[in-house]
């Protein structure tokens, strides 16, 4: 048994799955409308893990450096959210998100926060569309473009609880068309899991109604 | 005199995005940018201004904020709140203040409600 499944039970870790996969869907449908090219989604992959191997599973998934998209979210649960790709795809994701009407110097020099945008416009609708979904509202900070390798991408809240547990969440994109790939991840603490949990448990009960 | 529109957004490509769709509606309206409530708060002290399309997400002060001062000083400006942040609170909040919600990122079909709607009450205003 994964340690995700002592932490939630197989309706709730269902009902967290649907919930996910429908904010990146809004995700992914704002990326697309911003480049204009189909966006291909996998499967939200849901884990209970030390936040060290969190890092580790973000760099055996890429070779570093990468480029993330940060922000944290606060409210009823909290957390932070991750938009990360290989750094060599950064200039393409900017091109595509200008249009492809900029000079290389403008790309350039609007890399960074054109990074930041974009990182804003995709966690924001993931994450609100989640926030509806449970009926809770969440603050979310201005996004943050980081630089790094796996760990660095990952310094999380707390220094002192290095090896806490984290609840995480990733998401593979890619626009085949552009060359362009990544994915989202999410990070929670376990008190803010047990207050999802509560709230996933109100949505299972509002979702299933009198049949259940 | 043409329809002068006020673009406040912190992030540069976000006001390249919503002039872009802007100027395909109305092509001969006029557009401004601020790239912060301060700078916006000055422009509007400034100069005539008819619309303001205002990002919600931005440091120092965020846009429901900046939209709430801007209503106070202009009851009748056409005012959109700009976001990604489609939280169900943060629509509310915008139509609390009467500002209308265009949905990160901007696109033609997503600002031409607001657009029309803001353009009918300049004209039936100057009537």
């Amino acid at each position: 048994m994964s340690p995700a499944a002592v932490m939630l039970t197989e309706l709730e870790s269902d009902a967290l799955t649907e919930i996910v996969n429908i904010g990146v869907g809004r995700a992914a449908s704002s990326l697309r409308k911003m480049i204009g090219d189909q966006v291909s989604l996998s499967v939200p992959a849901i884990e209970v893990v030390s936040q060290r191997r969190a890092a580790r599973l973000i760099s055996e998934r890429e070779i570093p450096p990468l480029v993330a998209i940060r922000q944290d979210f606060s409210g009823p649960f909290s957390g932070r959210a991750l938009l990360i790709f290989p750094e060599e795809n950064s200039l393409e994701l900017v091109r595509a998100v200008t249009g492809d009407e900029l000079s290389v110097q403008e790309v350039l020099d609007i890399e960074h926060e054109a990074l930041a945008e974009t990182g804003n416009i995709i966690l924001n609708s993931c994450l609100a569309t989640m926030a509806n979904m449970l009926q809770r509202s969440l603050t979310m900070t201005i996004p943050e473009v980081v630089r790094g390798d796996g760990a660095s991408l990952f310094e999380v809240w707390d220094d002192n609880d290095v090896d806490g547990l984290v609840l995480f969440l990733y998401i593979d994109f890619a626009v085949r068309k552009r060359d362009i790939r990544g994915y989202i991840a999410m990070l929670m603490d376990l008190p803010a899991l047990e207050a999802l949990r509560v709230l996933l448990e109100e949505f299972i009960a509002r979702v299933v109604g009198d049949h259940g | 005199m043409p329809v002068t529109v006020l673009i406040v957004d912190d992030s540069k490509l976000a006001r390249i995005v919503a002039a872009k769709a802007l100027k395909e509606l109305q092509p001969e309206w006029v557009r401004v940018e601020a790239s912060s409530a301060a700078e916006a708060h000055e422009m509007v002290a400034a100069q005539a201004i008819d619309v303001a399309l205002i990002d919600f997400n931005m440091t120092e002060k965020d846009g429901l904020d900046f939209a709430h001062e801007l209503r106070a000083l202009r009851p009748d400006m056409p005012i959109a709140i700009i976001t990604a942040n489609i939280q169900d609170e943060i629509i509310a909040r915008a139509r609390e203040i009467g500002a209308a919600f265009v949905a990160k990122p901007v696109t033609t079909e997503g600002l031409q409600g607001f657009v029309s709607g803001a353009a009918l009450r300049l004209k039936s205003r100057q009537s």
